[in-house]
C-alpha cells in the first residue's frame, strides 16, 4: 500500500479523512476550533472531489437533527462541532444513541462558557459522557485521522454513534506530519455501510422514534447499555481490521507504558499524553519508577484494562482538563477511582485538574509534582490562589 | 385539479384504526387527505406532539408509511437530513423511486420552538412539504398558550383572571413569515374545506423545492366544543374570515375561498369554551372583529396587487 506523507493540521486531517470516507451526508455548523473541518470539506464538495450532500445547518441542534434524519434513512453520516455547539446538541445526542444511529462526530475539544473561551479543555465532551455515544480521544493529528476512519467502522457495527475528540488548537490547529492512506484502501476498509434493514428508505413502512411507556422504556435503555458493553469487542475487531488494511497499530481502550513495576502512574486523556509520558520517562531517569496510562476510549469506560494496568501501583495520579464541580474532582478521576474500588489493595489517589480554557501545562509543573510526591485529593494545578479569592 | 370525495375515500390509506386521537380531533382529517392526494410514496417526519403520541405508542403504529419522530423543535431539520439522504442515495444509484419527505408539526413545534429549524430548512431549499396542524395552543401538554393562540383565548397559561382575560397578544402570522422566505408554495387551509385543503396538499407535494401548508385543525379539549361539531367550528373560522384560505404560489397571492356572506366572528367564538368569558364583553368582541377585518383587507389588497 503506497502511503503519502503530508503536513496537515488536525482539522485538515479530519476533513481529508471525511473525503476519503465519502459519506452520503454531512450536516454541520461552524464553531471554533472545529470550523476548518467543515470549511475544508465544503471545498472538497465545491470542487467535486467528493459527492456528499452537504447540509449547512442553521445551528448545531439542527445539524445533529439532520444527521439523525439522514442516518435513519440509511445514509453514512458525519458531523463536527465543539464546546457550545456540542452543548446545544445535547438533547439530540441522546436521541441519536437511543435510535441506535451510527453517526460519527469529530469534536474539537474546547472550554464551555462562562466566561467565554475558545481554547482547549474537555469540559464539552465530558458534559456528554452519559449520552450513549462512544467517546475516543486522539493523541496526535495522525491519531485523529486514524480514529476518524476507525470510528465509522465501529459505529456501523456497534450500531452506536461515536465521538472522535481532538484537543482544540493543540491538535486542531497544529501542523504535524501525516501518513495518508490511499482513497481505495479507505473504501475497502469501510465497504458499503452495513445495514440492519431498518431504514426509512428500505421500502417497509417502519416507525422510528415511537413513544415507549413504563412497560417498555426500560428494556430499550437496558439494550442500549448492552450495546455499549459490546463496544470493546467491536473496537478490538476494528483495530485488527485497521492493522490488516493500513499496517497501523492502534491501542483500542488504553495505552499503558511502564506500569508493570511502577510505584506511581500518571493517567491522562488526549493530546497531553505526549507531555505526561515524557514526564514519566524523566522521572525514571531520576530514579523514580513512574508509569503512564493514556485512556483512549472513555466511553465505554475501560474498567478492566485500567484495573490490569493500575492493579499493583501504589500511587495513581489522574491529570485531566475538566471538573465536575461536585467537590469530587474531575470526571476522569471520579471514574478511575470507581474502577479501582474493587481492587484488594487500593492505590493512593491524586486528581490533578489542569489546562482549563487552554492554560498550558509546563514540564516543570509535572516534574515538581512528581518530585514532591503527589499530595493526594484534588489539586488545581497552575492556579493563582489570590486571583481566585478575588473572584470568589 | 378536481377532487372527488368518493374516489378519495377509496384511495385513502389513512391512519390505521386504533390510534388514540380524541373524539372530535382535527388532525386525522389532514393525514387522511394527505395520503389520499399523494401520487408518490411518502416518508413522514413528525415533531413531538399529540399526533406523535397518539399514533406511535410502542409496540403499535398507525402509520402506513415510513415514519420518523426525532424531537419537538427539529422536524424540519430532521426532514432536511432525510431529504439529503434521499438525494445522496439516489445519486449513487441506491434508490430507484425517491419518496417525498413530509414534515408535520403542531403550532407549538412550528410557530414557537421549531421556527428556527423550519426557517433554516426553507432557506436551504430542501425538497419537502411542511404541514403545520395548527390548533392554536400546546394541546399535548394540556392547553398552554403558543404564539398561534389568538388574543383573548383562555389557555392554562393565559387564564381568565380578575386582571388578565385570556391571552393578551394577538397571534403571530406564521404563514406570512414562511411566505417571506420566497419558497415556491405556501398555503393556509382548514380541515372544514376538504377539497381546498386536498388541492393545496397536492400542489405542495408536487412542487419542486420547499412547500408549506398551515392547516387550521381544531382541538376538542383545547377549544371546548361538542366533539361532533369539529367541522362546523373550523367552517365558522373560515366563514367569519378569522382564518382566510389562500395560497402564495411563486410569490403570487390568491385567496382561494371568499365567503359570500361572511358571518361575524362572534359566530365562531360562541361555539367554544375558550372564548366564553369574552362573549359578554362587547368591546373585546368588537376589537377581535376589527382585527379580523383588518387582516382580511390587507390580504385582499395584497392579492389585488398580483392580479
Amino acid at each position: 500500500m503506497s502511503r503519502r506523507r503530508v503536513g496537515l493540521t488536525g482539522n485538515e486531517a479530519v476533513a481529508l479523512a471525511w473525503k476519503q470516507i465519502r459519506p452520503h451526508v454531512v450536516a454541520a455548523y461552524p464553531i471554533t476550533p472545529a470550523t476548518q473541518i467543515v470549511e475544508r470539506f465544503s471545498e472538497y464538495v465545491a470542487q467535486g472531489e467528493v459527492d456528499t450532500e452537504f447540509v449547512a445547518a442553521e445551528s448545531e441542534h439542527s445539524a445533529l437533527s439532520a444527521c439523525v434524519g439522514a442516518a435513519a434513512a440509511g445514509a453514512r453520516v458525519l458531523t463536527a462541532t465543539a464546546s457550545q455547539g456540542l452543548a446545544l446538541m445535547h438533547e439530540v445526542l441522546y436521541i441519536a444513541s437511543g435510535l441506535r444511529l451510527p453517526i460519527v462526530m469529530n469534536v474539537a475539544n474546547r472550554a464551555l462558557s462562562a466566561p467565554i473561551n475558545i481554547h482547549g479543555d474537555h469540559s464539552d465532551t465530558m458534559g456528554s459522557r452519559d449520552a450513549g455515544w462512544v467517546q475516543i480521544y486522539a493523541r496526535s493529528v495522525q491519531d485523529a485521522y486514524d480514529r476518524t476512519l476507525l470510528a465509522v467502522w465501529v459505529a456501523e457495527r456497534a450500531r452506536l454513534p461515536v465521538m472522535v475528540c481532538l484537543d482544540g488548537f493543540t491538535l486542531t490547529h497544529s501542523l504535524e506530519p501525516l501518513e495518508v492512506y490511499p482513497d481505495e484502501a479507505v473504501q475497502t476498509f469501510l465497504g458499503e455501510a452495513p445495514t440492519d434493514g431498518y431504514t426509512l428508505l428500505g421500502g417497509e413502512p417502519i416507525t422510528v422514534g415511537p413513544l415507549a411507556l413504563p412497560d417498555s422504556y426500560m428494556e430499550f435503555r437496558r439494550a442500549l447499555a448492552a450495546a455499549m458493553e459490546r463496544v470493546p469487542q467491536v473496537l478490538e475487531e476494528g483495530v485488527r481490521a485497521f492493522r490488516a488494511h493500513f499496517g497501523q497499530d492502534l491501542p483500542s481502550l488504553v495505552d499503558a507504558r511502564g506500569t508493570e513495576d511502577a510505584e506511581v502512574a500518571l493517567v491522562v486523556l488526549g493530546s497531553y499524553a505526549d507531555a505526561v509520558e515524557q514526564a514519566a520517562l524523566r522521572a525514571r531517569v531520576r530514579g523514580q519508577r513512574a508509569g503512564f496510562v493514556r485512556v483512549v476510549t472513555f466511553r465505554p469506560f475501560p474498567t478492566t484494562p485500567l484495573r490490569e494496568a493500575l492493579g499493583g501501583v501504589r500511587e495513581v495520579v489522574v491529570l485531566e482538563r475538566a471538573d465536575t464541580l461536585s467537590g469530587l474532582g474531575g470526571p476522569l478521576g471520579v471514574e478511575v477511582r470507581a474502577a479501582l474500588y474493587d481492587l484488594e489493595v487500593r492505590p493512593r489517589f491524586t486528581d490533578v485538574i489542569f489546562g482549563l480554557g487552554g492554560r498550558e501545562l509546563r514540564d516543570e509543573e509535572l516534574d515538581n509534582l512528581l518530585r514532591a510526591g503527589p499530595p493526594g485529593g484534588v489539586v488545581y494545578l497552575g492556579v493563582e490562589g489570590s486571583r481566585v479569592l478575588e473572584l470568589a | 385539479m378536481s377532487l372527488n370525495l368518493r374516489e378519495l375515500s377509496q384511495r385513502a390509506q389513512g391512519l390505521a384504526p386504533g390510534h388514540r386521537a380524541c373524539a372530535g380531533c382535527g388532525f386525522p382529517v389532514v393525514v387522511r387527505l394527505l395520503f389520499a392526494v399523494a401520487r408518490r410514496p411518502l416518508v413522514v417526519v413528525n415533531a413531538t406532539g399529540c399526533m406523535e403520541v397518539v399514533t406511535t405508542l410502542y409496540p403499535y403504529s398507525a402509520w402506513p408509511v415510513p415514519y420518523l419522530h426525532n424531537a419537538f423543535e427539529n422536524a424540519a431539520a430532521t426532514a432536511s437530513g432525510v431529504e439529503a439522504a434521499v438525494r445522496a442515495l439516489q445519486r449513487r444509484g441506491r434508490l430507484s423511486s425517491p419518496p417525498k419527505v413530509v414534515a408535520i408539526g403542531g403550532d407549538g413545534g412550528t410557530y414557537d420552538i421549531g421556527l428556527q429549524s423550519l426557517s433554516g430548512a426553507l432557506e436551504r431549499g430542501h425538497e419537502f412539504l411542511y404541514i403545520c396542524y395548527n390548533n392554536e395552543a400546546y394541546m399535548n401538554t394540556g392547553i398552554q398558550r403558543s404564539s398561534a393562540t389568538p388574543q383573548g383565548a383562555r389557555t392554562t397559561t393565559s387564564p381568565v383572571g380578575r386582571v388578565l382575560r385570556g391571552k393578551v397578544q394577538p397571534r403571530k402570522d406564521l404563514t406570512e413569515i414562511v411566505a417571506a422566505h420566497g419558497i415556491p408554495y405556501v398555503a393556509q387551509a382548514s380541515i372544514s374545506h376538504w377539497a381546498d385543503l386536498g388541492r393545496k396538499l397536492q400542489k405542495a407535494l408536487e412542487v419542486s423545492g420547499p412547500s408549506f401548508v398551515n392547516v387550521l385543525t381544531p382541538c376538542q379539549p383545547g377549544w371546548d366544543y361538542p366533539p361532533e361539531q369539529l367541522v362546523e367550528v373550523a367552517r365558522r373560522a373560515v366563514e367569519s374570515r378569522y382564518w382566510p384560505l389562500y395560497e402564495v404560489e411563486g410569490g403570487r397571492y390568491r385567496v382561494t375561498y371568499v365567503p359570500r356572506e361572511p358571518v361575524p366572528v362572534r359566530a365562531f367564538l360562541e361555539m367554544q369554551g375558550r372564548f366564553r368569558h369574552l362573549l359578554g364583553d362587547e368591546e373585546a368582541v368588537e376589537a377581535l372583529q376589527r382585527w379580523v377585518d383588518a387582516n382580511w383587507e390587507r390580504l385582499r389588497a395584497r392579492e389585488a396587487k398580483d392580479h
